[in-house]
């Protein structure tokens, strides 16, 4: 690890990269954002920001539950709630009723309402409140090697599946007579997309994960016309994004994950300017 | 199983193989097909016989039920009565190919997914985000070409006409060839010159492939043109024979309230 911070601070003899922390998040961030740029490709294309929003705000409760259940490590009854509701949820949104948002609002209100209640009794949920907003510059090394993982494993998912999750997302019937298993490929998209939000959420912050997870693929979308183009333009966006958010943020003093959502949403509206012109 | 298409040489499914290799002399039968939803019965005693080589046109009015029929012979939905695949290699229903076009592709605006992406996500297994594979590129042009949809490879799907996608879905529903064919209303939305194409197509695949074609259609004219047999549905076959039987029936007049000769202009 420290070989790595020596490279780091040869390619980039910053001030801001003197400190460890600001290392860490660096390379945290390096991890996270390609993530969030090649999950938000199938996210926006199946329209599944509600779930991924849904998601964020879980949470808390599943952190609840562990507090409640007397779990020790709450990240592991945040996954398997998560996990839960994912599936609950996609499980939902498969019986199309005419409902369908209304009910997985309900569900999802209810399920952050209950998380809320329990963490906020007697007082006490300042100590959660770091979780609203993401606290990247507390990540440890041991924490980037797990990302570092899930980033591997999911980049391995994602090869391997990707054109089966494409074709169910285009139409399911296509696909099942395709011989594809669209409820297994649909089920592990979801538990996918649980996984990596509850891991990463202890950084990013509840309130603005899910904007980080649609910002870049919405802005990529604007002006990609295939899904090379597709997939390229998100990660660049959520990567500069992410770098440029978190380079500001230290010298603004402000909190990293909304800056670097507030640098998305302006990528967001040039590509949509590029994107009109391209089309003229 | 599908077939996926891996990077070796791909096969030539039309000029190696022998003609009769996708029919192999088979059959379908559907024995006393029902559907039903908690209380009511939207289809019931469907009795059919799907030979390969054959166009057979289910029609009936909106509601009959010939879109559940449809899902029900896909597998989509739970059905009450058996589904039977036969053919001389003694193969079963998991073994049956089935080929589909769908009724409504319905995609939004602006996603980027090009021809050769919804295409090769079918057939090959290097992931289309990744980069495009000469080898698949140039057999998805060919098989486009079948129905002079090969310029189409590069645009956004989400950009053709009507016509054009049920083109590259002909395309796609056919790769690998299917031992069935499964058409739900596939002229909806297509301009005259785009529906005599694509029903050339048709009868070309029905005589260069010897597949079984089952078409849900509302286009008499069509089905009095190229269907071998015709299947008036609604909740249960009300009647089953060429076309002039099939129209010239009481049960036919009763739906569509008046002979077919006044549909025609």
């Amino acid at each position: 690890m420290n070989t790595l911070y020596e490279i780091m601070e040869k390619v980039l003899p910053f001030s801001w990269m003197e400190y460890n922390f600001m290392k860490n998040a660096l390379l945290a961030v390096i991890l996270i954002t390609p993530l969030f740029g090649i999950l938000g490709t199938m996210i926006v294309n199946n329209r599944m920001a509600f779930f991924s929003d849904a998601l964020g705000h879980s949470a808390l409760t599943g952190i609840a539950l562990g507090a409640v259940l007397g779990i020790a490590d709450t990240d592991i009854s945040m996954i398997i709630y998560a996990i839960i509701f994912a599936v609950l949820l996609n499980y939902i949104k498969r019986k199309k009723t005419l409902s369908t948002d209304t009910l997985i609002s309900v569900f999802s209100s209810f399920s952050m309402a209950i998380g809320l209640v329990f963490l906020s009794k007697g007082g006490n949920f300042s100590k959660y409140s770091s979780l609203l907003l993401g606290d990247i510059l507390s990540i440890s090394a041991q924490e980037i090697r797990l990302l570092g993982i899930v980033f591997i494993l999911t980049l391995l998912y994602w090869f391997f599946f990707f054109n089966k999750l494409n074709s169910v997302a285009l139409n399911t019937s296509l696909a099942r007579s395709k011989s594809i298993k669209a409820d297994l490929v649909e089920a592990s998209f979801c538990i996918l997309i649980a996984v990596i939000v509850m891991l990463s959420i202890k950084w990013v912050g509840i309130l603005i994960i899910n904007a980080l997870l649609t910002l870049p693929a919405a802005a990529s979308r604007n002006i990609s016309s295939n899904m090379r183009e597709y997939h390229l333009f998100s990660v660049l966006v959520s990567v500069f994004s992410g770098i440029t958010g978190l380079i500001l943020s230290f010298y603004l003093g402000t909190a990293t994950g909304p800056t670097v959502v507030i640098i998305a949403a302006l990528m967001f509206f040039i590509t949509m300017i590029l994107g009109n012109i391209k089309n003229r | 199983m599908s077939e996926t298409f891996d990077d070796k040489e791909p096969d030539d499914v039309y000029e190696k193989e022998p003609v009769n290799s996708a029919c192999g002399l088979h059959c379908l039968k559907i024995k006393d097909l029902s559907v039903r939803a908690g209380e009511d019965t939207i289809i019931e005693n469907i009795n059919m016989h799907i030979h390969c080589g054959r166009l057979t046109a289910i029609i009936g009015r909106n509601g009959a039920g010939k879109t559940t029929l449809i899902k029900a012979i896909l597998g989509e939905i739970k059905h009450g009565g058996s589904i039977e695949f036969t053919d001389l290699k003694n193969r079963t229903l998991e073994d049956l190919k089935v080929g589909y076009v769908p009724q409504h592709f319905n995609i939004d605006k602006n996603t980027p997914v090009s021809v050769y992406d919804m295409f090769a996500g079918y057939i090959s297994r290097m992931p289309v985000f990744f980069k495009k594979s000469k080898k698949v590129y140039d057999y998805i042009k060919k098989q486009l070409s079948m129905f002079d949809a090969q310029d189409l490879i590069d645009k956004r799907v989400c950009d053709l006409s009507g016509g054009e996608v049920q083109r590259v879905l002909l395309a796609v529903a056919i790769t690998p060839i299917p031992n069935l064919l499964l058409l739900d209303e596939p002229v909806s939305g297509i301009d005259r010159n785009g529906m005599e194409l694509f029903y050339k197509n048709i009868r070309m695949l029905k005589e260069k492939f010897d597949l079984a074609i089952i078409m849900v259609s509302h286009d008499f004219d069509f089905v009095s043109k190229y269907a071998d047999n015709v299947i008036l549905l609604d909740k249960t076959i009300l009647k089953e024979g060429s076309f002039e039987e099939v129209s010239g029936s009481e049960d036919f007049l009763k739906i569509f309230g008046r002979d077919y000769n006044e549909y025609t202009l």
